[in-house]
Formats: C-alpha cells, sequence, structure tokens
C-alpha cells in the first residue's frame, strides 16, 4: 500500500513540474512564432526603414510604421490623461471617504464595468463619442479625443483597483499621526497618503497604459484608421493594433510578414511596460 | 488670498463624490442603453434561431454554441494546466532561480495583448499546425490567453489557506500530494472559482484573440475542426459592417446580460463555498 | 528494552544559530517525560525532530542520533510518513480541520488506508473516549469542528492523534491557551494513556510538569541541564539554574 502511495507522489510531482513548465513552453513559442514571422522583414526592408518610415503601403513595398508607433503613444496618453485623474479620485473616494454601503456597492460595478466586452465600448463610441465629437467640436469625429476617451473609461477598472490597493496599504498609524497634528482629511491625503502610494499609484498607471496600448478592437471602431501622425486632437489614427487587426485577414506575403513586424514592435513595447510596472514598481510596493 | 483648509476639505469631498457617481454613471448609461436598444428586439426566437442573410435576420443561436464551446473546452484545458502550476509552485518548490523563472513567465504571459495572441495563434495553429480556422485552433489560443489569470488567482488562494492546516495534516501521516488534495484545495476552492469566473468572463468577450483564430462563420459548428463564430465577434461585424443596428444592440444585450450573469454566479458560488469550509 | 526514544549527541542548527547543544536524553515506555525550560530553550525544536515535521525547515544541520524502536530516525533509511504513524503530535494551539468532529478523526485512519466504515466508526469513538470527548460529543459527531470550545477542540486534536493508534505522543505545550478546567480534563486523559502511550509533555508550565509526569528535562539555551525522576529534580534538583527555574527566579 506505501509503495504505491510513493509512485504516485512521484508520479504526480513529475505532471506537476510539466504543467508548471508549459508556462514557459508557451511563452517560448508565442515569442519564437511572432519573431519568426516579424523578423525576416526587418532585415530585407531595413529596421529604420520600417520603424522610422512614414508610409505604410505593404503592396507596394512600403512598410513604415512610424505614425502608428506615434499613434499608439497618443492614445495612450490620451487615455491616461483622461482615465488617471478620474480613476485615482474614485479610488480615494473608495478607500477614504466611503462608507461599507457604498463600497459593497461600488465593487461590484467595477467589475461589471471591468467585464463589458471591448468591442461594446467601441459600438458606444461609435453610436455616440464620435457624432458628438463630430458635432460640437469639428473634424471627422473619428479622432484621437474619442479613442482617449473610450480607452480613458476602459482603463478605469485597473487603475482603481491596483490605486486602492495601493492606498488601503499605506499604515493607518501614518493617517492617525496626521491627524494629531491637526491636519484635515484632504490635507492628509495630499500630504502623507499619496506619497506613501505612490509607488503603488504610478504601477496601476503603467499598467492601465499596458492596457491601453495593447487594446484592440474598440480603437479599431472610433480612431478612423488614417495613416498619418494626428496633428490636432481631432485628426483621426491608426495604432499599431488596429494595424494588425485590420489588414490581418486578407494579407499574404510580405504583406503579413509586415504585420507580424507589427507585432514585434508591439511586443518589444508591452515587454518593456510590463518590465518597469511588474519588476521596477511593484517590487516596492510589496515591500 | 489662501482658502481655508477645511473649506478646501469640504470642496474636495464634493468633488470626489462626484467623481466616484460620475463613474458608476457611465456604468448605468452603458448597461441601461444597451438594455433599452436592444431588449425590445431580444426573444426566444433571437436566442434559439441563427443568423440568417450575414445576420440581418434570425437570431444568434450558432453564435452561442460557438461561444460555448470556446469557454467550457478553453476552461476545461486551463483549469488543471493553471491550478497544477499554481500547487507546484506554492507546495512543492521552495523559491528558487527556477521558480522565479516560471513565474516571470506567467507575469509575461499575462501582459501579452489579445491581438498578439491573435496573431500568434493564426500563425501557429491555423497556418503552421494546419488546423485551420476551427474551434480547436480558437479553444487552444484562448486556453493559453487565460492560462496566466487562473494561476495567480489559484496561487493567491492557495497561498490563503493557513499553514496550521498543513501542518496538522504532516502530522498526521498525510504525504504532500494528500496535504494538497484533502486540505489545501478544498479550502481554496472558493479563490480558485473567482479566478476561473474571471477567465469565462475574458473568454466570453474576447474578440481579436478569436476572430483569427475560430474564423467567423455563420453556420452551426458540428466538428471541433469547424469554424465558427463567438457572439463577441458576431456583434463586432455586424456593428462594424454597419450590417443591422437592432440586432447588434440585441446581441449586445445578451452579451452584456451574461457577463452579468457569470458575475453573479461568481459571487454565489464565492459566498457559498466560503461559508462551508469556515 | 524499558526506554522507548534514546537520544545521543543530538546537535540542531538553523544556519549559525545553534539550537540544541549535544543532548543525550532516554525516554523511558510508558511514562510521561516532561520538557521543561523557557523559551528558546530548544524544546520545541526537539520535539520537531522526533517528528520528522523539521524537514520542512529551511537550512537545517542535525547531528548525533535518536533512536527509536532500534532505528536511528535520523541517519537511517526512515519514511517521514511511516514515522508519523507512529508518532503522533498535539500542538500548542488547537488545529482543528474545516470539517466536522468524526471526519477529523477519520483523517489519519483514511489515510492508512481503512475503508470499512464500522471500522472507522469504532476508532472514532475509542480515541474520543481515550481523550474523554466521547460523552460530549457521541451525539454531535457530525457538527464542524470549528465550533467547539478551546478545550474540547484540543481533546479533538488528541483524539485525531489517538485514532492513528501510535506508540508515542507527543505534546508541544497543549494547555497554553486553555481555561484550568480544559487543562484538568487534558491531564487526567494523559494520566490514563500513559498506561498503553509512552508521552512527551512540553511545557514552560513546571507546576504542570510536577504535577503529572515521571520524568523531567530542564533545558536551557539548548543544553540540557538535567534530567531526573520528576520527583527528585523538584525536589532535590541537583544543579542551581533547575533550583532556579523551578522557584520562579527566571523563566
Amino acid at each position: 500500500m506505501t509503495r504505491m502511495k510513493f509512485t504516485k507522489e512521484h508520479l504526480v510531482k513529475y505532471m506537476l513540474t510539466l504543467f508548471a513548465l508549459s508556462s514557459l513552453l508557451f511563452l517560448f513559442l508565442i515569442f519564437i512564432f511572432i519573431l519568426y514571422e516579424g523578423l525576416p522583414l526587418f532585415h530585407k526592408i531595413g529596421l529604420k526603414n520600417i520603424i522610422f518610415g512614414f508610409k505604410w503601403a505593404p503592396t507596394k513595398g512600403s512598410f513604415g510604421i512610424f505614425p502608428m508607433i506615434v499613434s499608439s503613444f497618443l492614445v495612450t496618453l490620451g487615455a491616461l490623461f483622461v482615465g488617471a485623474p478620474m480613476g485615482l479620485s474614485c479610488a480615494i473616494y473608495l478607500s477614504e471617504y466611503s462608507g461599507k454601503k457604498m463600497k459593497m456597492f461600488l465593487k461590484p460595478a467595477l467589475e461589471l464595468l471591468a467585464g463589458i466586452p471591448s468591442v461594446v465600448y467601441g459600438f458606444l463610441g461609435v453610436i455616440y463619442i464620435v457624432p458628438l465629437i463630430r458635432n460640437h467640436f469639428g473634424g471627422a469625429g473619428f479622432s484621437l479625443l474619442s479613442t482617449s476617451i473610450i480607452l480613458g473609461v476602459m482603463i478605469l477598472p485597473t487603475i482603481i483597483s491596483i490605486s486602492f490597493d495601493a492606498i488601503t496599504s499605506v499604515p493607518k498609524t501614518y493617517r492617525e499621526g496626521s491627524f494629531a497634528m491637526g491636519a484635515t482629511k484632504w490635507q492628509t491625503i495630499y500630504k502623507v497618503v499619496i506619497p506613501s502610494a505612490k509607488s503603488g499609484i504610478l504601477a496601476s498607471f503603467i499598467l492601465g497604459m499596458g492596457r491601453a496600448i495593447g487594446e484592440t478592437m474598440a480603437v479599431i471602431m472610433v480612431a478612423g484608421n488614417a495613416l498619418k501622425i494626428p496633428m490636432s486632437i481631432l485628426d483621426p489614427l491608426r495604432t499599431l493594433t488596429s494595424n494588425i487587426a485590420l489588414e490581418l485577414a486578407y494579407a499574404t506575403g510580405d504583406h503579413r510578414q509586415g504585420l507580424f513586424s507589427t507585432g514585434v514592435v508591439l511586443l518589444v513595447i508591452i515587454m518593456v511596460l510590463n518590465y518597469i510596472a511588474n519588476f521596477g514598481i511593484k517590487k516596492k510596493v510589496i515591500k | 488670498m489662501r482658502i481655508k483648509p477645511r473649506l478646501v476639505d469640504k470642496i474636495v469631498r464634493i468633488c470626489l463624490n462626484f467623481q466616484a457617481f460620475f463613474t458608476v454613471g457611465i456604468l448605468v448609461v452603458i448597461v441601461a442603453v444597451i438594455f433599452f436598444k436592444g431588449a425590445p428586439h431580444v426573444n426566444l426566437g433571437f436566442i434559439f434561431s441563427s443568423p440568417e442573410d450575414m445576420g440581418r435576420h434570425g437570431g444568434i443561436f450558432s453564435t452561442i454554441i460557438g461561444t460555448l464551446l470556446l469557454v467550457l473546452l478553453s476552461i476545461f484545458l486551463a483549469t488543471p494546466l493553471g491550478v497544477g502550476t499554481a500547487i507546484y509552485l506554492t507546495e512543492y518548490t521552495k523559491q528558487s532561480g527556477f521558480t522565479k523563472t516560471i513565474r516571470f513567465g506567467v507575469e509575461s504571459l499575462a501582459g501579452i495583448p489579445s491581438i498578439l495572441y491573435g496573431l500568434f495563434g493564426f500563425i501557429f495553429f491555423v497556418i503552421k499546425l494546419k488546423m485551420g480556422w476551427s474551434v480547436l485552433s480558437g479553444v487552444l489560443t484562448i486556453t493559453i490567453m487565460i492560462l496566466p489569470t487562473i494561476i495567480r488567482t489559484s496561487e493567491e488562494a492557495i497561498k490563503a489557506v493557513p499553514r496550521n492546516l498543513r501542518i496538522v495534516s504532516y502530522s498526521l501521516s498525510a504525504t504532500r500530494w494528500e496535504t494538497v488534495k484533502k486540505v489545501v484545495l478544498p479550502s481554496a476552492i472558493p479563490g480558485i472559482l473567482t479566478g476561473i469566473m474571471l477567465s469565462v468572463g475574458r473568454a466570453v468577450s474576447e474578440t481579436a484573440a478569436v476572430i483569427f483564430t475560430m474564423g467567423s462563420s455563420l453556420r452551426l459548428p458540428t466538428s471541433l475542426m469547424d469554424s465558427s463564430r463567438t457572439m463577441a465577434v458576431h456583434f463586432y461585424i455586424l456593428a462594424r459592417e454597419g450590417i443591422s443596428m437592432e440586432k447588434a444592440y440585441a446581441t449586445a444585450l445578451i452579451l452584456v446580460v451574461s457577463i452579468l450573469l457569470i458575475n453573479v454566479i461568481a459571487y454565489y458560488l464565492m459566498n457559498k463555498m466560503i461559508s462551508k469550509y469556515s | 528494552m524499558d526506554i522507548k526514544i534514546r537520544v545521543e549527541k543530538l546537535s540542531v542548527s538553523f544556519g549559525k544559530n545553534k539550537v540544541l547543544k549535544g543532548i543525550d536524553v532516554d525516554v523511558h515506555r510508558h511514562m510521561i517525560t516532561g520538557f521543561m525550560g523557557p523559551a528558546g530553550s530548544g524544546k520545541s525544536t526537539l520535539i520537531s525532530i522526533l517528528n520528522r515535521m523539521i524537514e520542512f525547515e529551511d537550512d537545517v544541520s542535525i547531528e548525533g542520533k535518536v533512536i527509536i524502536n532500534g532505528v536511528d530516525i535520523i541517519n537511517g533509511d526512515i519514511n517521514s510518513v511511516e514515522l508519523r504513524r507512529q508518532i503522533g503530535t498535539v500542538f500548542a494551539v488547537p488545529i482543528p480541520l474545516p470539517r466536522s468532529v468524526y471526519e477529523n478523526i477519520a483523517y489519519g485512519p483514511k489515510l492508512k488506508g481503512i475503508r470499512d466504515k464500522e471500522e472507522i466508526y469504532a476508532i472514532v469513538k475509542e480515541s474520543l473516549k481515550k481523550a474523554f470527548l466521547w460523552d460530549e460529543m457521541k451525539d454531535r459527531l457530525g457538527i464542524s469542528a470549528l465550533k467547539l470550545s478551546g478545550g474540547q477542540q484540543q481533546r479533538l486534536c488528541l483524539a485525531r492523534t489517538l485514532a492513528l493508534m501510535p506508540e508515542i505522543i507527543l505534546l508541544d505545550e497543549p494547555c497554553s491557551g486553555l481555561d484550568p478546567i480544559s487543562t484538568a480534563k487534558i491531564e487526567d486523559a494523559l494520566s490514563e494513556l500513559k498506561k498503553e502511550y509512552t508521552i512527551i509533555l512540553v511545557s514552560n508550565n513546571t507546576k504542570q510538569i510536577a504535577r503529572i509526569t515521571d520524568y523531567s528535562a530542564f533545558f536551557y539555551l539548548g543544553d540540557l541541564i538535567e534530567y531526573g525522576p520528576t520527583e527528585r529534580v523538584f525536589t532535590y534538583p541537583s544543579e542551581k539554574k533547575t533550583e532556579d527555574y523551578i522557584s520562579g527566579k527566571f523563566g
């Protein structure tokens, strides 16, 4: 009886080790295949021509994605501009001002907000936000502005929940000390709580950025997909993600490789952002 | 002129109150719009009949089946893989370079945006492994996509089980696996279920990774190698091609209701499990 | 053989911290042996050597021998799972498993492979009786163990250990959080149990040691200062330190 138990133990450990290694395997596969399809074009056309090229016309041999790189960053910044103040305010409200009843109500609401599919956000953006901008501010409506608004709302749950965690993990004693010195609630938050939670709040912003830069479906629907660098917030644009999604279905040969090259650039940007968020900042938060 | 701090305090409180309600208001507006514009077009016929004429008429039955197949099979594959990995990382190893590497792998997978999963799934499953646009390609891609979420939440749930319980189990002559199976996992189930429900929600909403692996066939899938459409993909196509606003709203309503149901079930299961095991 | 456990020149270090310094002690069978001493003296470490729970700690180095039933459990080819069927442990804080009273006690026997429901029931009943808990629980075996009082939970832990039918029972400060009545119940149970089992009781409560143990060992900062029959150690301690500890001058 006991001998069987011990072979079983060994088998279980072996299987679990394999399971754990599978994550590394998958990561490896993803990197290999995207790089395998995407790198050749960098050799063929030249790294500079792709990353700093201004013209994207893959059927004619132009693979410049610089406008899209810029657009990706612009929508990310725009999303942060919209989402960070709102998100941080909500996080502060949730942790410092709201009572239990409010919390019980707000938390599920936030989870639901986070669960709504991105295509639904994009759809509502097209139907309501885009015409609103077109009628009141001009331009086509499909713009950096509309994209920033939609993405800003989409990254709210991320920013709120991580900032909330950071703020609530500030020890009570810090607040109490500040009150003891006669500070008001807001002064305490502003001068003591937020600076202490700085790393975590920053991490939430960077993770929000990561989400925004990786978002595809909503962006396709409200950004307009113009191939130029937007010069004003009312100009339409195309991001790296929408580039891939719009053309992958029918691209062949070099065109398809060009889309994978776009994917490589996106992958690199995401990995860098991830590294900063997880290892640079989160480590401080955990401490 | 300096404004009195107490006045500032009051103003800030009002502003933050407003912010919070505004945020919730956004949710309310979204749900309300979808409900009011979609409900008129949702009926039993809509749910149980398949799309006709590219979706201009008919219902969304085939897409519901496509969604169910994708989600259930992905969860079926990802759960043992994910929970097993979490068990390995917490119960079978001490912190080392090896575990750090695996954790790095998991965190990296978690950060990859869905369009890149779509790209990967497309080149690897659809093209190289010659599975074509199929339910299988979609399932395998989504499995990898939701794996990090299940690993993370499972790990947290397992770590939350008090160390004492393990000590007791070992002192009563249990082996490591027996301790995991009989003491650790049962207590960790609420947390693990939460991770699973979260992943279900993600899989239902996912579009970019699905459309390039599972395709967008409107026919009812009869085998795993058939292409199929999920509700999210169907909704996207309806909206983007401007095929039918009514059907689009109706589909959106079903989608949002599904997400709502998933959240509610998750809460219910969590509470039930917690009361059972404490 | 009168000696159940023989400890020879046992030294244990956690990293650079030497916790046990060359301990020699013989534990007699069918006796209650008390390990006493202030916190940090190494008593609990010695317990974790005996039940081999020390293998869950990091950075441990062990020298010496511990011989039980003729086998050296430190260096010999011994299986921890089998060992723990012979040596049961009751911890300072009662740790019931989140399940019913019945299932708590049935946990050990089921691990041994016992499947017959009647057999298990008999074991549960017997164990609860020996732990002086049967009368209180016999109609309530299905209730969650978490609903019991502290004293009841600790007796449950004792019954749980007995269900494995070990030869040796280790108790590490089992009454530390309990009221005097619960403490008395456990002490009574132990006095009965020693007829069938070999018992080691770790306690910082010298009065408890004096009450129920047959042999006493006094540990101080990793050294075994004195060991002998309890009556003798408490009335004519041969070391000054022992005398000071017993009379409460430190601890």
